[in-house]
């Protein structure tokens, strides 16, 4: 796993703005659950471990909710 | 509220900054002063100045920044935060003092406060979310919205005949000699995002240099009272706004300041 990302769903208001920045469309809309706020929460869907935590979801989310990690060199 | 890394191996490179309270922001969805508030917080932390800056918020919907910023804050009357600001950094000259200010408040009922803040000089730093409308107040038109753009207060659009023409304050401020830096950013994407957050360090910056006045514009969304989509009111300011408010530095100080980013 080179990087990935949690999205803090406490503060997401489904705003969707990190989504189409992905460059590889690893995001996705919760269409089946709320979260606390009664919206769809943005999430990963990454099973092919694709992202590289990049940041670029990060800057363009205006709830500062995602938490960007990647993988450090042994 | 430390979110903790899914693997050992992995390391936070990006997570929430330590200048913003965990306080809920009342911004509707896709609005960027959410985006505004991270980056000021970011360059704090970056600059570990988060002990040593007091901001003052305006009237509008970043009314409530006060709230939001994890730094002194103080609330000052509609207009008037570049007015408090003066005596803020007077009293405190070793202080970082910034404002956050909206259009409305910024280019409207504040115009003569911001202005002889300029005129003076004055050693502050001002954040100008421009959005081109009232945001707190139910969408009205401001003195910065586009021609044609409907607003409640011009269902028809803005008509420049009898509203005149939008207000180009960054223009206004950098011929003023007190002024030393001032730029426009917009907010729209992510490469803009990341120049819109060099600008807010620089402006910083410049303030600690005791260089004098310094502003950075950032074009922002309003999705709820434009009425668009998130993703479209990005695409608003793109198209739209940034042809009127051309994007660009209109005053940066002759010398490249000493150990400022490139």
């Amino acid at each position: 796993m080179k990087g990935t990302v949690k999205v803090d769903e406490s503060l997401c208001k489904g705003c969707a703005l990190c989504i189409p920045v992905c460059p590889k469309g690893l995001l996705r809309v919760a269409n089946e659950r709320f979260n606390a706020r009664g919206v769809h929460p943005a999430e990963l869907d990454d099973p092919a471990e694709l992202c590289t935590g990049c940041e670029m979801c990060a800057i363009a989310c205006p709830e500062a909710a995602i938490t960007v990690f990647r993988a450090v060199k042994a | 509220m430390t979110i903790q890394a899914p693997e050992p191996l992995l390391t936070p490179v990006y997570q929430y900054p330590e200048s913003l309270t965990h306080v809920p922001t009342h911004y509707c969805p896709g609005c960027t002063h959410g985006i505004a508030h991270r980056l000021i917080a970011e360059v704090i932390d970056e600059m570990g100045v988060r002990q040593d800056t007091i901001g003052v918020a305006s009237v509008g919907c970043s009314v409530f920044s006060y709230r939001y910023f994890a730094t002194d804050f103080a609330q000052a009357a509609h207009g008037r935060a570049p007015a408090m600001a003066t005596g803020v950094k007077r009293a405190n000259p070793d202080k970082l003092v910034f404002t956050y200010q909206g259009d409305g408040d910024l280019a409207s009922i504040g115009a003569a406060e911001i202005l002889h803040a300029a005129v003076r000089g004055e050693n502050i730093t001002v954040f100008f979310v421009n959005n081109a409308i009232y945001g707190m107040t139910g969408g009205q038109m401001a003195p910065t919205t586009l021609e044609g753009q409907k607003t409640t207060s011009s269902p028809a659009g803005r008509d420049a005949a009898t509203t005149g023409a939008p207000l180009r304050m960054s223009e206004l401020l950098a011929q003023v000699d007190g002024a030393a830096y001032v730029v426009r950013r917009s907010l729209h994407d992510v490469v803009q995002i990341r120049r819109a957050k060099k600008a807010i360090r620089r402006a910083l910056e410049v303030q600690r240099q005791g260089l004098g006045f310094a502003m950075v514009e950032l074009l922002s969304s309003c999705p709820t009272n434009w009425g668009l989509a998130p993703d479209a009111a990005l695409a608003f300011i793109r198209d739209e706004m940034v042809p009127v408010f051309p994007l660009g530095d209109l005053k940066v100080p002759d010398e490249p300041a000493a150990g400022a980013p490139a």
